[in-house]
């Protein structure tokens, strides 16, 4: 099969998703001539002209009102942030208003936007353009919150997204954008949400990890397993909703779990994972606490070798997972 | 502009239904049989009359949570409506709103709105849609002194005026962002002036005369709908109550509120409907009297109908 990109695998959903349906356009910031900061809409104003892919002033609060606005008035837009750490400023749209409109209107009308941002550190871009704060929205009902790590699951989910009916925020980990490559059918599918998948399986430990996270734990599962550790990866890929059972699945036939997420631990998407997995009957089956490994609780460092430190990094998921399958936890 | 004495008559109708409304939640809310908060419009009514009138049915409304008035204006079902204001599952939401959420999202009313400010970037998604969609509709956003001073406001207005996007921004200046003066809250006499910042033309009208209003705000939809972009039209007026139900209106005096109460939008415009000869004072008090009476029966329809069953309670999170 063919292989794209990342980057490429995102903009073909949204290219074949715009030819097939008018209703669909793009909005964000440089996203024009520019093609968007990191160059996922590269070529598309050719395309789809200005009014479907459309160049907005320096106004996350704006565009979150736009595609909120729009997608409340009949279109399927996809709003583009930067950042991630610039959709802060237009969280007032997403949490107070998108999330809620369907709900607090008695449920007479529908919000179907994507609001796609980059995610994650590892570019050394610093505290203010590094962050994950998925959580920050997993917390919020009436959003769903989605995100790949594979060229083959980010077109499926992008295309699953843009049709669905709510607002969903899609995070793409920026460092897989060039360099994540794989195979991508050409044809449009659809990857459901709320569908976990099985990245490797393994009957020694589960490692239940999201974003950059799943990358780095199978690089680490290779090299476990010439230590004959057999590791079970678990790509949620939702995040809200969440598969809980092919996680409950995994957890009752390995006995031991680990969680690995960039963001901070304190307050992680992990919290959830594992009490998700406590007050499942998969608890009876433990053989081992259940263990995060998540970002430190810190602000994204500059240099180099502190942001790398910052986070989860390969051979800390080794360490951990050793630790954890040999008891000694 | 003329408009028609039929017209002119229902408006002092919706005026006094709008009135009428308000007062009965007043009296609802000191009986107990209302709960949470609400916000009134007492005195306001010419601006939310006059604003609505100026646009067509279908187009798109956005409107703010000191909306009744606003929503009669509309033509909202007043059963539906009371209904929402005392919770019940036949009200606009379903009893999910309340006072400061009801919507009529399939009529055009993209509902009311409990973040000051946080309707006017919907405006400019809104827009987009009749843009794309190449519609003849306008959108009309209001929205209050307070909510000017938000940081919404700057970004939609300037998004609205570079897309030249067919919307009317109208803000009822109604003196006080809940306690704060407008002479405290910002350095300019008039919202309206902001405007110019944005390039897009600004008026400031007495928003006691619904007839001003509705000139100013049709003048606004007739630009927005030839494609010649957004307008900020400023009613000043003024509200009699207080910010919510806890409010002790201890930043006026009792004599600036009854100065106000003296310009009566919905007495001043019954008087001129009477001085020029087209309603006599007996059809004036008809019409009063029928539209406390409509109120009445949306009351009952209101106590008569069901609770909303509780477990229904995640319905309209997520869109099946």
């Amino acid at each position: 099969m063919r292989e794209l990109t990342f980057l490429e695998a995102i903009r073909e959903a949204m290219v074949q998703e715009m030819r097939r349906d008018e209703r669909v356009f793009l909005i964000g910031e440089d996203i024009g001539t520019y093609g968007g900061a990191f160059g996922v809409s590269f070529g598309m104003i050719d395309e789809f002209g200005p009014e479907r892919v459309i160049d907005t002033p320096i106004s996350e609060l704006g565009i979150g009102g736009a595609i909120t606005g729009a997608a409340m008035t009949g279109m399927r837009p996809i709003g583009e942030i930067m950042f991630m750490d610039f959709m802060t400023l237009a969280s007032d749209q997403l949490v107070n208003q998108a999330a809620k409109l369907r709900f607090m209107f008695g449920g007479t009308n529908k919000v179907p936007f994507v609001m796609r941002a980059p995610i994650g550190s590892g570019a050394g871009a610093a505290a203010q353009h590094s962050q994950s704060l998925e959580n920050w929205y997993v917390h919020v009902p009436g959003l769903k919150v989605v995100m790949p790590t594979t060229p083959y699951d980010a077109k499926g989910l992008l295309i699953a997204s843009i049709r669905d009916d709510n607002p969903v925020i899609f995070f793409e980990p920026k460092l897989l954008y060039k360099k994540a490559k794989g195979p991508v059918p050409e044809e449009m599918y659809e990857i459901p949400l709320g569908v976990a998948d099985v990245k490797r399986e393994g009957k020694d430990l589960s490692i239940v990890a999201t974003g950059m996270m799943v990358p780095r734990s199978l690089e680490a599962a290779e090299i476990l397993a010439e230590e004959g550790i057999d590791v079970e990866i678990i790509d949620p890929r939702t995040l809200r909703p969440l598969d809980e059972e092919t996680i409950v699945q995994s957890v009752m036939k390995t006995g031991r779990v680990l969680i690995v997420h960039e963001a901070c631990k304190t307050g992680g998407y992990g919290g959830e994972l594992a009490a998700v997995i406590a007050e499942s009957q998969a608890f009876d089956y433990l053989d081992a606490p259940i263990v995060r490994l998540a970002g430190k609780d810190t602000p994204i460092p500059y240099n180099r070798n502190l942001e790398a430190a910052a986070v989860p990094q390969v051979p800390d998921i080794v360490e951990e997972a050793r630790k954890l399958a040999k008891g000694r936890v | 502009m003329a408009v028609d004495t039929e017209t002119r008559i229902d408006w002092l109708r919706q005026m006094y239904t709008g009135r009428a409304f308000e007062e009965m939640a007043e009296k609802l809310y000191a009986l107990g049989k209302i709960h949470g908060t609400m916000h009134l419009s007492m005195g306001m009514e010419a601006s939310a009359v006059g604003t609505i009138a100026a646009v067509r049915k279908g187009d798109y409304i956005l409107g703010t949570h000191r909306g009744h008035s606003q929503l009669v204006a509309y033509g909202a079902d007043l059963n539906r409506m009371m209904s929402e204001f005392m919770g019940k599952a036949n009200g606009y939401c379903r009893g999910r709103g309340g006072s400061m959420h009801i919507a009529d999202v399939p009529g055009g009313y993209l509902g009311a709105q409990g973040i000051v400010g946080g309707n006017i970037p919907l405006a400019i998604g809104v827009g987009l849609t009749i843009r794309n969609t190449k519609s003849d509709k306008v959108c009309l956003c209001l929205f209050g002194d307070g909510a000017s001073n938000e940081g919404a406001f700057h970004e939609s207005l300037n998004m609205a005026a570079i897309w030249k996007l067919p919307i009317v921004f109208v803000c009822e200046n109604n003196q006080y962002g809940m306690s704060m003066s407008i002479k405290n809250a910002m350095a300019i006499d008039k919202i309206s002036d902001r405007a110019s910042a944005y390039g897009m033309p600004g008026v400031t009208v007495d928003g006691n005369d619904v007839m001003a209003v509705y000139e100013a705000v049709s003048e606004a939809a007739k630009r927005a709908r030839a494609g010649e972009g957004p307008s900020l039209v400023e009613n000043s007026t003024y509200r009699w109550r207080g910010h919510s139900k806890s409010d002790a209106n201890r930043y006026r005096t009792k004599e600036e509120i009854s100065e106000w109460m003296k310009k009566d939008p919905i007495a001043r415009f019954q008087k001129q409907l009477i001085k020029e000869g087209v309603l006599t004072a007996e059809e004036a008090d008809k019409i009063e009297a029928n539209s406390y009476a409509a109120i009445d029966d949306a009351v009952k329809f209101a106590e008569e109908s069901p609770e909303p069953d509780v477990s229904t309670i995640l319905e309209g999170v997520y869109a099946e």
